[in-house]
């Protein structure tokens, strides 16, 4: 048996330390590692909730001989989804990652408080980085 | 309180304050390594939670793919290796940020502990397996997977053309 308060305050904590790292950060890389506790928040969640029986928290206040039958629950949906999304941050991270190397290219710099202006708005935009 | 709580807790203690260093540490090189202690963590977490396939998923994408991704970043963008004090914003962009970290904690603690209150459940361990993830997969979940598969094609060809260098363009002007 375990507690389902671990997990959620776990999420709770990590979702509010992704909060803080994609705001107080200067670094473009570091802002997409605060995006990724982000994301990790969710995760722990969503593995957290598939411990439940069938039918979810109304599930667990039924009679314990259902939850026997609610074994069988075929989709499993919590840990097939957080496979899911750890498919989706991989390809987040991989795009953000290589937009991250272009602003480099383009500016030589990756500090987001120098980035005010994105294209032909910027006094030093090229067309070709 | 049982031995798995124990394990739990302390797996998501070391998490929690590793993540917070990966978001507060003054060197680059620190933060993509105390990513690696945090994500390792999770990954003990749901062995805890009975989910073995995603603690091994968790940890190939992870803290092998995602992470490496990080620090050839961190390389390629000539990232400081010894301390900086530019990696974080100003005094005031930090205060704001950790009120806005600890009201979107706080606000989603409400919510969960109000929802859970005293929920226990029993962790299955054969629950998490290879055979029943796989079998949920490939029957009820069949077309997110396939579409999953083709954001990541498209996803990598992005990749490769938004970072592939333009050199026969811009080879006149020289490296500005």
């Amino acid at each position: 048996m375990i507690h389902l308060l671990g997990p959620a305050v776990l999420a709770c904590v990590l979702a509010g330390i992704g909060v803080y790292g994609i705001l107080a950060r200067r670094n473009a890389v570091l802002v997409l590692i605060g995006a990724e506790l982000l994301l990790n928040a969710a995760n722990v969640l969503l593995v957290a909730a598939s411990a439940l029986p069938a039918g979810g928290l109304a599930g667990l206040e039924q009679s314990g001989l259902e939850q026997s039958q609610s074994y069988q629950d075929p989709l499993i949906p919590g840990q097939v989804m957080t496979i899911f999304v750890i498919t989706v941050a991989a390809a987040e991270i991989g795009v953000g990652l290589a937009v991250v190397l272009l602003l480099f290219r383009a500016r030589q710099t990756v500090e987001l408080t120098e980035v005010r202006e994105l294209g032909e708005a910027s006094p030093n935009y090229r067309e070709t980085p | 309180m049982s031995g798995l709580e124990v394990i739990f807790i302390a797996l998501a203690v070391l998490s929690a304050a590793s993540g917070l260093l990966a978001v507060t540490s003054p060197r680059v090189v620190h933060c993509a390594l105390w990513l690696v202690v945090c994500l390792g963590a999770l990954a003990g977490v749901y062995l805890v939670l009975g989910a073995e396939v995603v603690a091994l998923v968790q940890l190939l994408v992870y803290v092998g793919a995602v992470v490496v991704l990080v620090i050839f970043a961190l390389m390629l963008t000539r990232a400081p290796i010894e301390r900086s004090d530019r990696l974080d914003g100003p005094p005031w962009q930090r205060l704001t940020a950790s009120v806005a970290g600890i009201a979107v904690g706080g606000i989603l603690a409400g919510t969960l502990i109000y929802a859970l209150r005293g929920t226990t459940v029993e962790v299955r361990g054969d629950q998490g397996a290879a055979r029943p993830i796989g079998e949920a997969v490939f029957s009820g979940w069949l077309l997110p997977f396939e579409l999953l598969s083709v954001l990541l094609l498209a996803s990598l060809v992005a990749a490769i053309a938004v970072s592939r260098s333009r050199n026969n363009d811009n080879q006149e002007d020289g490296q500005a």
